[in-house]
């Protein structure tokens, strides 16, 4: 029996099976009839203990392009965790009845508490401000799509750093690329976690700190922008304090390159002024039709299928 | 005060002043039924004060975690009443329920059967980091 493999942290995937997964989203777009029904009578869990509209919606839609079915809850509240269901017990269940399992869960490591107790594969859909490696996969995917390459390129992150799981993941991914320098974008209480600047610096990874959008905009061939995480606080003063911080609008985007690329894993609340949605820059749109087609690449890539 | 030399066993020795019950407890010898002696404060010409732990009898015991409790720890092996080996500990790779993650956003604060784990991340400064949420845990 092959060995079960999951996606918990960007780091379970080598470089040449992230080459991999693009190369078969951008054949999925290229030849849709051919994966139409290669998962049929396959069945995917989303679990999801924390709300999400994309990558829920995603997974369920790449599921389903790919001829499978889907089960699962889109809250906490309409599970057994509301009435105090562990994760462990709750994962032992499902996997008697999906063949794969994408969860999204607020505590930090829940995905890796589900992993060991089950024997389907578990896809992290996000655990807390720790991680989310499929919507790596998805800015990936948009980057190589949108640049046609991965390496040799200036990242700008700007907003929350601090609980921001998809920065923390997106860094653990680029830093593995040939010459990608990153500027790490916010105030300094929500500075990038200590255990993601050892990553960078075990790496030889350049990387700098800013606090002005400003300042940091004219080196930028990527800047992805984050929504400060209301959730994320255990103090209404310091959201309130903080949630204004960065707003992306035309104006600051005047010493930005000819060629920049604005991305953001959304939701948004006013990071990004609507204004700038037309801008030929701005790809965060673009990045959710991306979601999805990675995502079916990564179920046929874990249900061993392709 | 005297305690009787081991003929046959295991001595815990140059343990930090303090700490000689926090390793009793993490190796487990409160579930042994071989004779234990806990010295606590004897004279160190090394340290000044020191614990000693010692073990009548020669039993499997899982050493790493000394290494975690104070590394100037030495295992002293004795057969027919000499030293027959002399183990120095360093910081083992892996600590198992040994610590608790303090991240209230981490799984294990919510979930506590979740055997509690961190791993070493950097020696030089003994830095370890839960395994599920990356918490980061100094030893001090």
């Amino acid at each position: 029996m092959s060995e079960i493999r999951n996606l918990i942290n960007i780091t379970d995937l080598s470089l040449e099976e992230i080459d991999h997964l693009i190369d078969v989203a951008n054949d999925i777009v290229a030849n849709p009839t051919v994966y139409q029904d290669i998962c049929n009578h396959k069945k995917l869990a989303t679990l999801f203990f924390e709300p999400s509209t994309r990558t829920r919606l995603s997974f369920e839609a790449a599921m389903l392009e790919l001829g499978g079915s889907v089960l699962g809850f889109s809250a906490a509240s309409s599970s057994s965790a509301a009435k105090g269901e562990s994760v462990s017990d709750t994962i032992q269940t499902v996997g008697c009845y999906a063949d794969i399992i994408a969860m999204r869960h607020p505590k930090e490591g829940a995905p890796i508490v589900a992993s060991q107790r089950t024997t389907v594969p578990i896809i992290n859909g996000g655990d807390g401000g720790h991680f989310h490696p499929t919507q790596t996969l998805t800015d990936l995917l948009t980057i190589k799509r949108k640049k046609g390459r991965l390496d040799n390129m200036t990242v700008g992150l700007c907003g929350d750093l601090k609980f921001g799981r998809t920065v923390h993941s997106l860094i653990e991914a680029m830093m593995r690329y040939e010459n990608v320098k990153f500027v790490l974008i916010s105030p300094q209480e929500l500075q990038v976690p200590d255990y993601v600047k050892e990553s960078l610096n075990e790496n030889g990874a350049e990387w700098v700190e800013m606090e002005s959008l400003e300042e940091a905009m004219p080196q930028l061939d990527i800047l992805y922008m984050t929504r400060i995480q209301k959730e994320r606080f255990f103090n209404e003063e310091d959201y309130v304090r903080l949630k204004d911080t960065y707003i992306l609008d035309l104006e600051k985007l005047t010493n930005a390159k000819e060629d920049l690329t604005i991305l953001h894993p959304l939701p948004r609340v006013n990071e990004i002024s609507v204004e700038v949605d037309n801008d030929p820059r701005a790809c965060y749109f673009f990045q959710a039709l991306c979601g999805k087609h990675i995502r079916m690449a990564l179920i046929l890539f874990l249900l061993g299928l392709k | 005060m005297n305690i009787d030399g081991v003929k046959n066993g295991i001595v815990l020795d140059h343990i930090k002043a303090g700490k000689s019950m926090m390793a009793y407890k993490l190796l487990g010898l409160d579930k042994v039924k071989s004779c234990v002696a806990i010295i606590q404060n004897a004279d160190s010409s090394k340290y000044g004060k020191k614990d000693i732990i010692k073990i009548d009898e020669l039993i499997d015991l899982d050493y790493d975690v000394l290494g975690y409790i104070d590394s100037n720890i030495t295992v002293n092996i004795v057969k027919d009443g000499k030293m027959v080996e002399k183990k120095h500990m360093k910081l083992p790779t892996e600590l198992r329920n040994v610590v608790t993650c303090k991240n209230p956003r981490c799984i294990t604060s919510v979930e506590q059967e979740i055997v509690q784990i961190f791993r070493l991340k950097n020696e030089e400064k003994k830095v370890y980091r839960c395994a599920y949420c990356d918490a980061e845990h100094k030893v001090k």
